[in-house]
């Protein structure tokens, strides 16, 4: 019996890592996915069989490990890859989420989707080339979406005769912008995709590098604290009130359902139900599979409250320590993802966490040179794939958190009215000033 | 480690409830899609977890193609009850009647025709969201869906023109005739699949599991041998200890020869698997792109 299967019997807690790649065209992504797959065991023989297919057909013989990841039929034709792709793989110590994101300059937004929700991002650089305007651009998009680890794979080392002072010389280049960029784990990692080095074995060609396998990195990266435990938030999805139930107990059963998005609720525990701001007390933890003293962020869960309080979707419980900001004028930093500009005094829906409002961007302050890293002050619009700082004003007060302190309720979307299309991702400042009780006692 | 933790059955878990109560907070009109299917049967479990002790705030739906095995559409129809749950039936056979579908000459396939029927049910029924249980481990077409799949009001999927998803911030805003299709188990694996049909001691249909089957040899698969598929006169018919890996038609659904006669046992299989799932199903060879074209076409 294998060790998969062993695992499932006595239940040894396996996690998930989520990662993206990023890199420009021809850096080997798909093919540096691929060879994670083929080299850990993860493909089967009919994918590989395919693989042969095409390989006969268009590739001289030559197995092309991109066309695993590349699914769509104008991506094998243009070789290329046009939208987010996801793998899936694992060993006996993790799960792992890929997000193959493109590196075409058009195709920004692709990579904030991907990147938006992975513990690590890794860079793919030609060692070649060195770093270029995408390396930079990847890593600074890397760094405004938080994410907490990044991996520098510097790639094709064969081609430069396996050179330790190559390396060396394009680490150099990273450090020297990365100090203007928030990322606290950074590993820089020499290998050859194509042929299987430093992948998942490590190579002969680099006896002067002493760290891990990018595999062995991605087993065991510390990825536990990555969410949020700190100042409980739960937007209210949706409320919970059966028809005509035919358990008595039941009749008068109102719980408020949702995804914990920070910290810890216990029952007896008191809380704070926005906009209302009225004061109440965990009742009861409802789960289908039983009620339950806490929970925690990111379990979902169903909350019944001491007080009969008016609280629908979009509304948001708070627990009394680490208060959130509530108010109507916002900055942010927004990536923007559609050909059609932002222009300030246009009105958009936003949508944070499980409310959508009406907002008009009031003003853009800068926006950000990914080039130079500098802040470019008022720009007349921002246009697809750029970067930028801009001031908002909402219909309604939101309920949140800087960005930097809570990814889940310091985030939104920007969606166009009539079109329907997101056309932006946002990342909050912190509040200037976070909720009081009114009068000194909110209780009711 | 802390106990703070979930292992990473309770993240895909907690990651779909709150797809589902999405669906329930931004759709008016949602339906979720049961076949009776390992996936489905999963998805059903989640929308439990998501809505209890509510009714399921939608009903279940699903596209009858004629040519499902019998011990799927038994099992759909008694979860369904057991469940109090609403189960719409469509069939490909009145879609045909109606001439909503038009079978090329000689089409015994039912795959293609399924498309305009659950699009004529999406209309009749108004639905504007249908909850599906679509995995991206599944095919390179699927691996590039969004949870939160966009179609226009023909029912097509554009591949190239996707809505950007960010976080856990699904855009659900829709016009008139626009509908959604929402994939809440996208990031599940077979493996993590049966796992959590162990861990939720989850019933399934029996087919799953090893049984004694007449089958032929065909197209480097053992089809199941019955009305639709007769053996032809060159075909040698053989009594096989056989299970299904999964199910499409009776028509195209390969068997595969297992011992697996339980949960565990079909865990084992999987994880010592050297083809994947879909290396059993007819409907996905026909080319390269033959799911991609399903999809641009409207469907899953």
């Amino acid at each position: 019996m294998s060790l998969t299967a062993l695992s499932t019997t006595t239940p040894v807690p396996v996690d998930i890592l989520r990662f993206n790649t990023c890199g420009s065209v021809d850096d080997g992504k798909s093919t540096l996915i691929g060879r994670l797959l083929y080299d850990s065991k993860s493909l089967m023989e009919d994918q590989i069989e395919a693989l042969e297919r095409s390989a006969d057909i268009t590739g001289g013989g030559q197995i092309n490990l991109a066309n695993l990841t590349d699914g769509l039929r104008a991506e094998r034709e243009q070789g290329i890859t046009i939208d987010v792709a996801y793998r899936y793989f694992a060993t006996p110590r993790r799960k792992f989420i890929i997000a193959d994101t493109p590196g075409h300059v058009q195709y920004t937004r692709n990579m904030v989707t991907g990147a938006s929700s992975a513990n690590l991002s890794i860079v793919l650089v030609d060692a070649r080339l060195g770093v270029i305007e995408q390396s930079r651009r990847h890593t600074a998009i890397a760094a405004l979406l938080r994410i907490p680890h990044l991996v520098v794979a510097v790639n094709k080392m064969d081609l430069v005769g396996w050179s330790e002072a190559r390396f060396q010389e394009i680490r150099a280049q990273f450090e020297e912008f990365l100090p203007r960029l928030d990322i606290k784990d950074v590993k820089f990692i020499p290998m050859s995709a194509l042929n299987g080095d430093n992948v998942v074995d490590a190579s002969v060609h680099t006896p002067w590098y002493g760290g891990p396998t990018l595999l062995n990195h991605l087993e065991t990266v510390h990825i536990a604290s990555d969410w949020n435990l700190n100042g409980f938030r739960l937007p209210v999805q949706w409320v919970n009130r059966p028809n005509n139930p035919t358990d008595q107990t039941l009749h008068d059963f109102r719980g408020f359902s949702g995804q914990i998005a920070g910290g810890i609720v216990r029952t007896g525990q008191k809380i704070i139900a926005f906009p209302a701001g009225i004061v109440t007390t965990v009742k009861q933890i409802w789960t289908y599979d039983g009620p339950v003293q806490e929970a925690f962020c990111p379990q979902s869960v169903t909350l019944v409250l001491e007080h009969d309080i008016d609280i629908s979707r979009g509304s948001m419980l708070v627990g009394l320590d680490h208060l959130p900001g509530s108010t109507t004028e916002l900055q942010a930093e927004v990536c923007w993802m559609h050909a059609r500009a932002l222009q300030p005094g246009k009105k958009y829906f936003l949508k944070h966490t499980t409310q959508t409002v009406q907002v008009v961007v009031t003003e853009i302050v800068n926006k950000l040179n990914l080039d130079t890293l500098e802040a470019e002050p008022a720009p007349a619009e921002l246009g697809v794939n750029d970067i930028g700082e801009i001031r908002l004003r909402a219909a309604k007060p939101l309920v949140f958190d800087g960005y930097a302190i809570n990814r889940l309720t310091g985030s939104f979307i920007l969606i166009e009215q009539g079109t329907n299309a997101t056309v932006a991702a946002g990342m909050l400042r912190p509040p200037r000033e976070i909720v009081k009780p009114e009068n000194g006692d909110y209780v009711i | 480690m802390s106990s703070y933790h979930l292992d990473h059955l309770q993240h895909l878990e907690t990651e779909a409830i709150h797809i589902m109560r999405e669906v329930a907070g931004e759709f008016e009109r949602p339906a979720l899609l049961f076949s009776g299917g390992k996936d489905s049967i999963c998805l059903l479990r989640l929308a439990e977890k998501a809505f209890r002790p509510s009714d399921l705030p939608m009903p279940l739906l699903n596209v009858d193609t004629g040519h499902h095995f019998p011990e799927l559409n038994e099992f759909r129809d008694r979860r369904a009850q057991e469940l109090g749950g609403k189960l719409i039936v469509r069939t490909v056979e009145e879609a045909i009647a109606k001439g909503i579908a038009q079978p090329a000459p000689g089409e015994i396939s039912r795959n293609r025709l399924q498309i305009p029927t659950l699009l004529a049910a999406i209309e009749e029924f108004r639905f504007d969201c249908c909850i599906g249980g679509a995995r991206r481990d599944e095919e390179k077409a699927r691996a590039k869906e969004r949870f939160f799949s966009f179609r226009d009001s023909f029912g097509q999927w554009d591949p190239k023109n996707q809505r950007p998803e960010i976080w856990n911030l699904y855009n659900g805003r829709l016009n008139q005739g626009e509908n959604m299709r929402v994939f809440p188990i996208s990031n599940w694996t077979e493996m993590d699949v049966w796992e959590y049909i162990q861990r939720e001691q989850l019933e399934v249909p029996s087919i799953y599991f090893s049984h004694k089957r007449q089958c032929v040899r065909r197209g480097g698969q053992w089809l199941p041998v019955n009305a639709l598929v007769p053996p032809k006169a060159n075909e040698d018919v053989r009594e096989l200890v056989v299970r299904v890996r999964t199910i499409g038609d009776i028509i195209s659904t390969g068997c595969v020869e297992s011992p697996a006669t339980t949960t565990t046992d079909i865990i084992a299989e999987i994880a010592a698997a050297r083809v994947t799932e879909r290396g059993s199903r007819a409907d996905d060879k026909s080319s390269e792109a033959a799911m991609e074209d399903r999809k641009k076409a409207g469907y899953f």
